[in-house]
């Protein structure tokens, strides 16, 4: 168990340890996002502007015109938010190679409530040109992501979260720009998750296998771009489709999803997530619950 | 020194004909913010800057013109040095053109998109902070308008710029008094402009913009502070055309035949 914040921390000591023009941005948060394992590490190259999200971002984007490796870091809400045109206009129109990585993302945040509870922040980022959006599962998956990202350029929105999630990989699983990664062949169904949401899929798939249906799961990790391929053949291969994510329906995988079946293979599509609704206070497994994001949801779809 | 002034007098001449030229051609522009920072893009680029990259490709002396709409004259400046092709200004805005209305980081010599305000000096700082840290030659140049300062953004970078002493910056606002709904000091006032930036760390001087002395004094000064740097350039908007000169109606708009004519006269 462990979060995939808590994985980027323990990345970033790594990689800056083997390469000095690693840097790192934060902007007041570094306790949270866990850059504050790199400061400790690397003070001279981690970088904390303060509770001003905007002149973070507009920083790093200077630092990463300088050819430095450049991660930044706050929380999804403040990040995708309050320096979304920071992104759109100076990062993402300029095409810097920068690596945006955002935590406390979706629901997932838990007891801070709605105002922390970024639930748009893939609607936000899928929206902009250049962006390329990375949601790991597990420490494995973050690392190996933060690992193909340093080999990609341009803008990199990397979805981290705060809760710790469950081993779903091995060493062995390597991931890519456009790939997913798929559990099982069954053709009764396919659950499209991503994140937080990617164990649950697995034990709704484990428990469904024991009722004699068989469906497979298919993590979207590299949300954009998107594994068409992967989808239009699991609509072909499969009776039934449903996603389940910890954000919004509105301009989520679920949407994404949508848009690709719409234009290549049309096929119904139920989608579960958080629906037009602004998240709440609550332990996460309570929230999840309340907003319809768990395995029992997907068992009674099938 | 006297001959020197001559040429970038002469060189300023010749890119207020560029820009009238361009805004004419495109039929839409910023006449009056490109004109009131002619004499500071010259100023910058023709004195002692390092267009030349270092060893990790990283250019060693930069620009970040946070005041974007002023395209038009960064364009001519670029042009006068050898990076656009002259007559590519005149497809300025066009729908076949690489030369966007606001400055693009595909155009050669431009290393950051802007034109968003309030933006410019947060990234200019990111690049002072590197070579600071890295322990690289150069500076870094920005240049503001003074409408941009009611962005928060700009206060927050400014803090940035102080709290890691970033004396290789030369912030330059153009302190041109106007904005596109009227004064300044009538939209809302950012008045008593050195109180602000000293209070903030930054070592100020106050310059006539148009006056090459006046501006390469200011650089050469800037370059041997132990502070950040924030040079007010009082300019005039539409500098040098009569009548677009401190009228606010000239931030954003092109000239009739007549009145292009006229403005040619004036600047030859």
């Amino acid at each position: 168990m462990k979060s995939t914040r808590k994985a980027y921390g323990e990345f970033l000591c790594d990689i800056g340890s083997k390469n000095k023009d690693v840097v790192v941005f934060d902007a007041d948060l570094a306790q949270a996002t866990y850059t504050k394992e790199f400061k400790k590490l690397f003070p001279n190259r981690h970088f904390d502007i303060g509770i001003a999200e905007q002149d973070m971002i507009g920083t790093a984007c200077g630092m990463a015109l300088t050819k430095k490796i450049v991660f930044a870091s706050t929380f999804a809400m403040f990040m995708t938010g309050r320096a979304y045109e920071q992104i759109r206009n100076t990062a993402a129109y300029s095409n810097i190679n920068i690596n945006l990585c955002a935590t406390h993302s979706g629901l997932a945040v838990g007891e801070d409530g709605a105002t922390h509870q970024c639930i748009e922040d893939i609607a936000l980022m899928n929206v902009i040109p250049n962006m390329k959006i990375f949601c790991p599962s597990d420490d494995i998956s973050t690392k190996k992501i933060l690992e193909e990202c340093l080999k990609l350029d341009g803008p990199k929105y990397i979805r981290l979260g705060r809760n710790e999630l469950k081993d779903v990989y091995s060493m062995n699983d390597e991931f890519r720009e456009g790939g997913s990664k798929t559990f099982g062949n069954g053709t009764d169904g396919t659950i499209f998750a991503i994140g937080s949401t990617v164990d649950i899929a697995l034990s709704a798939k484990e428990i469904l296998k024991s009722k004699n249906i068989n469906v497979r799961v298919v993590d979207l990790y590299s949300i954009k771009p998107i594994d068409k391929d992967t989808i239009i053949n699991c609509a072909k291969q499969t009776d039934k489709l449903i996603s389940i994510e910890d954000h919004s329906i509105i301009g989520g995988i679920g949407s994404i999803i949508s848009n690709v079946l719409t234009q290549e293979y049309p096929k119904k599509l139920i989608k579960l997530g958080v629906n037009d609704k602004f998240g709440k206070s609550g332990d996460v497994e309570s929230l999840y619950k309340m907003y319809n994001i768990t395995k029992e949801e997907i068992i009674n779809f099938f | 020194m006297e001959e020197n002034l001559n040429k970038l007098n002469n060189i300023s001449k010749n890119i207020r004909n560029d820009i009238i030229d361009m805004i004419y051609a495109a039929g839409c522009g910023h006449p009056g913010g490109s004109l009131s920072c002619v004499e500071l893009l010259v100023a910058i680029y023709y004195h002692n800057f390092n267009m030349n990259l270092d060893k990790n490709g990283d250019r060693i002396d930069k620009l970040v013109l946070s005041k974007g709409h002023a395209a038009p004259a960064y364009y001519a400046v670029l042009s006068s040095l050898g990076y656009i092709p002259h007559k590519d200004l005149f497809t300025l805005r066009k729908i076949d053109s690489y030369l966007e209305g606001h400055p693009s980081n595909k155009i050669s010599g431009v290393d950051v998109s802007s034109g968003s305000l309030g933006q410019g000096l947060s990234v200019a700082n990111g690049m002072a902070l590197s070579k600071k840290i890295y322990n690289n030659d150069g500076y870094v140049y920005c240049i503001v308008g003074d409408g941009e300062l009611e962005e928060g953004q700009i206060w927050e970078a400014l803090m940035t710029s102080n709290k890691y002493n970033l004396n290789n910056l030369i912030l330059i606002v153009d302190n041109n008094g106007l904005q596109i709904d009227g004064s300044i000091k009538n939209v809302k006032s950012v008045d008593n402009l050195e109180e602000k930036f000293n209070s903030f760390g930054m070592y100020v001087q106050s310059i006539n913009g148009h006056d090459f002395e006046d501006i390469l004094n200011s650089i050469d000064n800037a370059k041997k502070s132990k502070k950040p740097n924030v040079i007010i350039a009082n300019t005039i908007k539409g500098k040098g055309i009569s009548f677009m000169e401190n009228k606010v109606e000239w931030h954003g708009k092109s000239l009739t035949k007549e009145e292009y004519e006229m403005a040619k006269q004036q600047l030859n």
